[in-house]
């Protein structure tokens, strides 16, 4: 009896040969693949004259170069005081520029997730408007805004408004679909309207997702509103700019010493929030 | 006198996919009957028609001597308040305490505003209590959900549903993902719910031989279709092979 079923299950699996064919597929996927990549950089080191070996020779140059440049000195450290106030500036616009656009992306996301069941339509308009914000860099929102706002921080405030309004609308809606789907069904046997569902069930169950990717967005934006400020002419941005233009490399370095130092802290800072929320 | 009706219902999702065919059959208040059939039968769809958390395509669905396919938002609210439901994977708010969970069960008759922040009458509160002691999880009130044990979290979600002092109680594989000792405990305390509390119980279960012991009629379909309605005394093993479109040595039941 269990040999007759042994061989009915034998008869079932597979043919040998076609495992074969399985696997030597895959391994041409892969070398083509390969080649494919390696052809593609080739043609491009090519038309852009582009030598890799001159490339890599000149790493340590430029290493002996910061090395020689860029240690601060004492008139920079006279400027450290003007540093971290400016630092400080920044740092406060990228808090507050996350949190409004976390509370502006958490409407949208309702309206962009299945959950809710919001209209097809604007379900749709709410996805495309957020992905729009999105794939428009910061840095272009920069430059565009620029016209309108002039070197402003205004402009930097709308610039990494527009750009971490469309990461977090696609956060918070990946995040509400996955963790609060199954308890929305519930609510919803229980006779509960939306209203009661959003605060009841999805807020509760998302909360320490999306204060986490608030978190996330804050490290984030205070590290690309060092870019945006060289463009828009504010906050530590523009002190670092006005350094390296005048060649006070020593002052720059410092800039940049500041900027890692601060970042540092807020991930350390918001990785401790995040264990304890989560 | 029926509380449920369905009549020649059918539901077709998408364009192609059936997923019920004239389906008809009531259910009289009070009865404990349980839904067999194979996965992606159709089982989750009858009970997700009964609260309208799936609309059918064809027929009529009659629950307390109202039809339900043609409620609107208001009317639906009020079948969804009368019909508990309790999942496979609990669906509770896992990272709210036990009691907020139980008192979601009064959702339904709050108004949108206090039901929203989550203000409930001092009655409702001893009432979730008072559940919560029959259930034996007394204990557990202030825990977070996330905590518990899967034997425990089902428990929760038997008292979320018995907050909405329900007529009727829909169990989508309760004990599905369950180890054998609490899937006893959840469905004795579903029995007792049925027997004592006077609510009707439709429970769909992968588990033919806890079907026929908890169940005083067994519904039987494939693909859509009831091939079986009657008493569990009278489902021989021939018409279990139907249900479920095997042949002798088929099942796991065989097994010895």
């Amino acid at each position: 009896m269990l040999d007759k079923q042994m061989d009915n299950l034998i008869e079932k699996t597979p043919k040998k040969t076609n495992q074969i064919s399985v696997f030597s597929k895959r391994k041409r996927t892969f070398a083509i693949t390969f080649f494919g990549i390696f052809a593609l950089f080739a043609v491009s080191a090519i038309v852009a004259n582009y030598n890799i070996l001159s490339g890599f020779e000149s790493i340590p140059k430029a290493f002996a170069w910061m090395a020689g440049n860029f240690i601060p000195d004492k008139k920079a450290l006279s400027r450290l005081p003007n540093i971290l106030a400016k630092l400080f500036e920044t740092a406060l616009l990228a808090v507050a520029v996350t949190a409004s656009a976390a509370i502006c992306a958490f409407f949208f996301s309702l309206l962009g997730t299945k959950t809710t069941k919001a209209p097809p339509l604007v379900s749709r308009a709410a996805r495309i408007a957020a992905s729009f914000f999105r794939n428009v860099p910061n840095v272009v929102w920069a430059i565009l805004l620029l016209f309108s706002f002039g070197q402003n921080i205004l402009t930097g405030f709308f610039a990494l408004f527009f750009a971490t309004f469309g990461m977090l609308v696609r956060m918070f809606i990946e995040t509400i679909d996955e963790v609060s789907s199954s308890c929305v069904e519930a609510l919803h046997a229980t006779g509960a309207n939306s209203i009661q569902i959003i605060l009841q069930g999805i807020v509760p169950s998302s909360l320490p997702e999306i204060v986490s990717w608030v978190l996330y967005m804050i490290e984030y934006n205070i590290r690309d509103s060092t870019l945006i400020g060289i463009l828009t002419a504010t906050g530590i941005g523009y002190l670092f700019d006005l350094y390296y233009k005048r060649m006070d490399y020593g002052s720059a370095s410092l800039v940049v010493i500041c900027i890692v130092i601060l970042v540092i802290t807020i991930e350390l800072l918001s990785n401790k929030i995040r264990k304890v929320i989560m | 006198m029926p509380i449920l009706e369905f009549q020649n219902v059918s539901k077709v999702y998408g364009n192609t996919t059936k997923a019920l065919t004239n389906v008809s059959f009531s259910v009289n208040e009070g009865e404990f009957v349980s839904i067999i059939g194979p996965s992606g039968s159709g089982k989750s769809t009858i009970l997700r028609c009964i609260n309208r958390l799936v609309d059918t395509t064809q027929g009529s669905i009659i629950f307390d001597g109202h039809d339900i396919n043609n409620a609107n938002k208001k009317e639906i609210r009020q079948v969804r308040k009368k019909t508990g439901m309790i999942f496979q994977h609990y669906n509770l708010v896992d990272r709210l305490s036990v009691i907020e969970n139980v008192l979601h069960g009064r959702l339904g008759y709050k108004s949108t505003l206090s039901g929203a922040i989550g203000r409930y009458t001092e009655q409702e509160k001893e009432q979730a209590f008072q559940i919560l002691a029959k259930l034996g999880l007394t204990e557990q009130a202030y825990k977070r959900c996330d905590e518990l044990s899967g034997g425990q979290k089902q428990r929760v979600g038997i008292a979320r549903s018995l907050m909405q002092e329900p007529r009727l109680i829909l169990c989508d594989e309760p004990i599905a993902s369950l180890d054998p000792s609490s899937s006893k405990i959840i469905m004795d305390y579903l029995s007792t719910i049925n027997k004592n509390m006077k609510i009707t119980c439709i429970c769909n279960l992968h588990q033919v031989d806890v079907a026929m012991r908890y169940a005083k009629r067994i519904i039987g379909i494939t693909s859509g279709q009831i091939v079986y309605d009657g008493p569990p005394e009278e489902l021989t093993k021939s018409k279990i092979y139907d249900i479920y479109q095997s042949n002798e040595g088929g099942l796991i039941t065989d097994v010895r």
